[in-house]
């Protein structure tokens, strides 16, 4: 058993052609994150401080559709979301609609914490952050992001921000092929202690060019975030298809009613969303490790405490 | 088996003692919706065009904490939300924080049909309605004097509380009495039909909590917790909300039956018994044709109706009815 851990940084059309200036950040970053959360897992933190974290540095990585780097609304803006959960409990908190706060999975930890209810948004959200870390809207927008909407807007059309343009086709078609900083996706984090406690956090700026006011899947619990005594679970991917197929709701309740190890429930959960919807990492409460995706490729890590440690993007047994 | 309907007015401490001024206006909406809704299901309309002119009734009414009646927000404000899902393919559509529009369901509906997004919320939504052309009004409209009281009495006893707690008229600030149950529910509205196609549907809407935060948001709109519908069942939630969330009500209600095999009645009552007493109550329709009206709080404002001709309209639950022919069950 023991103490394990794992995070992802999106899922979606990654191509193994990715340039290395692209890609060496992120893993840098994952990387970092291993080492963040396992030391403070073997130092006996609870999972709740420990993904907590972890997402905090993939929010401040410009290189992650989260915190700083989030992607933008159609009009330019960054409207993020969060949402934790402690499994023990079912305490949860979320938040939607926020553009000033540095780290938006601290303010859902807030909203758990400090109020009667689970989930702010928007104008009650940012007034309820007063004192919270924040920031001028403009801190979290970068180059990489604005280039990004201006490619979505020519596409028009609403995608998973991993989608891999290909070359030769027309604009109408897809986007432009491109090797800017245009590729990024959710962050999350799974992790159970070395208590047996389940916590799990994500992390998004959501989809490039979405509505103004849309929320995805992310702050919804049960579906982008969920954790109970079974199991603790962050999803990425096609925000309205998690939503609809309730993924990580769904994980846990084949676990519990269905009896299935992690492995297989999360399997089974991501195999029925359609292809190229969705990706997750999970963790049980005996200690099992699983991230499985059904789009190309997926950024993630995981730790454990018997010293399996692994940072990829693609695998040759991806969904 | 045919067609079957099942709505709610709102689970929560309903006190036995209701005046009959307040409790005949909601039973006749109830009733009302009921005709509407069975005659709608009888001429063959979509499961998912009937729970949204069931809900949208149920919206007009001012008695329901939904659409006009909602209760305030600790500003005095109105943040209405809601979701409607269709079953057979999964789609839904929700909104949280709209002010100005007459019907929250009707907008989810339009946010599920004329986007490629599943949830727009706060002045996104507000933008969107108008776009859509969809009726709105000065926030103004939406607020009564019984909703200022609540938020009032709310505030005095600094507390959060679902909307039926009772005014309590004749008594001096210093005498009033705190509910009897703190931990009643919002009256929350909801609608689940099977069509005589064995199509099923839900629809969902409410104001939220009396004195919730600005910008606090819900079970209703977040599919799994207050509204879910797939091929086996369709399920409407109420009551308090922040449970709902955290136990996934609506979605669980499915999966048992999914995975367990359990007949409708006894998933409903096994994931209703889960939750803290006094939280939570739902109305639930399955593919077979099933019909569960569940709560385990005091009472839930409910109504349901079938083709093979049963009909039920209430408030409280006997004991006696748990166990029998009925379709409530009282926990």
């Amino acid at each position: 058993m023991g103490w394990a851990l794992a995070v992802q940084g999106g899922a979606g059309g990654i191509s193994p052609s990715m340039p290395p200036e692209l890609r060496e950040p992120r893993l840098a970053t994952l990387r970092r994150c291993l080492d963040l959360g396992g030391a403070a897992l073997r130092a006996g933190r609870p999972a709740l401080d420990v993904v907590e974290l972890v997402v905090r540095e993939l929010e401040n990585c410009p290189h992650f559709n989260a915190g700083r780097g989030s992607v933008l609304t159609t009009d330019g803006t960054v409207e993020m979301e969060a949402c934790i959960m402690e499994g023990r409990t079912l305490r949860c908190g979320a938040v939607a609609g926020v553009s000033t706060v540095v780290n938006p999975v601290s303010l859902a930890r807030v909203v758990m914490e400090k109020t009667p209810h689970v989930f702010l948004a928007f104008n009650g959200a940012e007034a309820f952050a007063r004192g919270l870390d924040t920031k001028d809207a403009r801190y979290f927008i970068t180059d990489a992001s604005i280039e990004r909407l201006r490619q979505e807007k020519e596409a028009s059309k609403v995608q998973l921000d991993y989608t891999q343009p290909t070359k030769g086709q027309s604009p109408q078609e897809t986007p432009p092929p491109t090797d800017g900083n245009s590729r990024i996706g959710t962050v999350g984090c799974v992790a159970v202690d070395s208590a047996g406690s389940l916590a799990a956090a994500t992390s998004t700026g959501g989809y490039p060019n979405k509505m103004i006011g849309r929320i995805g899947d992310t702050p919804i619990v049960g579906a982008g975030t969920y954790a109970n005594t079974l199991c603790a679970v962050s999803v990425t991917g096609r925000g309205e298809q998690v939503i609809r197929h309730t993924v990580a709701h769904d994980v846990a309740a084949l676990m519990e009613h269905l009896g299935l190890p992690l492995r297989d429930a999360a399997a089974r959960v991501v195999a029925s969303a359609p292809r190229g919807s969705a990706g997750l990492v999970a963790v049980s409460a005996e200690g099992e490790v699983c991230m499985v995706y059904n789009t190309p490729g997926m950024f993630r890590a995981c730790i454990t405490e018997n010293g399996h440690t692994e940072v990829g993007i693609w695998a040759d047994t991806g969904l | 088996m045919g067609w079957a309907l099942a709505l709610h007015g709102g689970a929560g401490d309903i006190p036995r003692s209701l005046p009959t001024e307040r409790r005949e206006p909601r039973l006749a909406t109830l009733r009302r919706c009921l005709d509407l809704g069975a005659a709608a299901l009888r001429a063959g309309r979509p499961a998912l065009d009937v729970v949204e002119l069931v809900v949208r009734e149920l919206e007009d009414c001012p008695h329901f904490n939904a659409g006009r009646g909602s209760v305030l927000t600790a500003d005095g404000t109105v943040e209405m939300e809601a979701a409607v899902m269709e079953g057979a393919t999964l789609r839904c559509g929700a909104v949280s924080g709209v002010s100005t529009v007459v019907n929250p369901v009707s907008l989810a509906r339009l946010v599920m049909e004329k986007t490629p997004h599943i949830y727009l919320a706060f002045h996104g939504a507000e933008t969107f309605a108008r776009e859509q052309g969809v009726e709105t009004k000065d926030p103004s409209h939406f607020i009564t004097k019984d909703n200022i009281e609540r938020l009032r009495q709310a505030k005095e006893a600094n507390r959060v509380q679902i909307d039926y707690t009772q005014p309590m008229k004749g008594q001096s600030p210093q005498e009033t009495k705190a509910p009897v149950d703190d931990n009643s529910q919002t009256g929350t509205v909801g609608c689940v039909a099977i069509d005589a196609a064995g199509n099923l549907a839900t629809a969902t809407s409410t104001g939220g909590l009396v004195n919730k935060m600005p910008g606090r948001i819900g079970d209703t709109p977040l599919v799994g917790a207050g509204t879910y519908a797939n091929a086996i069942c369709a399920v409407s939630a109420t009551g308090k909300g922040e449970e709902i969330i955290r136990r996934t009500v609506a979605r669980d209600v499915a999966a048992l039956m999914e995975h367990c095999g359990l007949p409708l009645r006894d998933a409903a009552a096994r994931v209703v018994a889960g939750t803290p007493r006094g939280t939570t109550g739902l109305v639930a329709v399955s593919g077979a044709g099933e019909v569960c009206m569940a709560h385990n709080t005091t009472g839930m404002f409910r109504a349901c109706a079938t083709e093979g001709g049963y009909a039920e309209v209430g408030i409280w639950t006997d004991e006696a009815d748990g166990n029998g022919a009925s379709v409530s069950i009282g926990l």
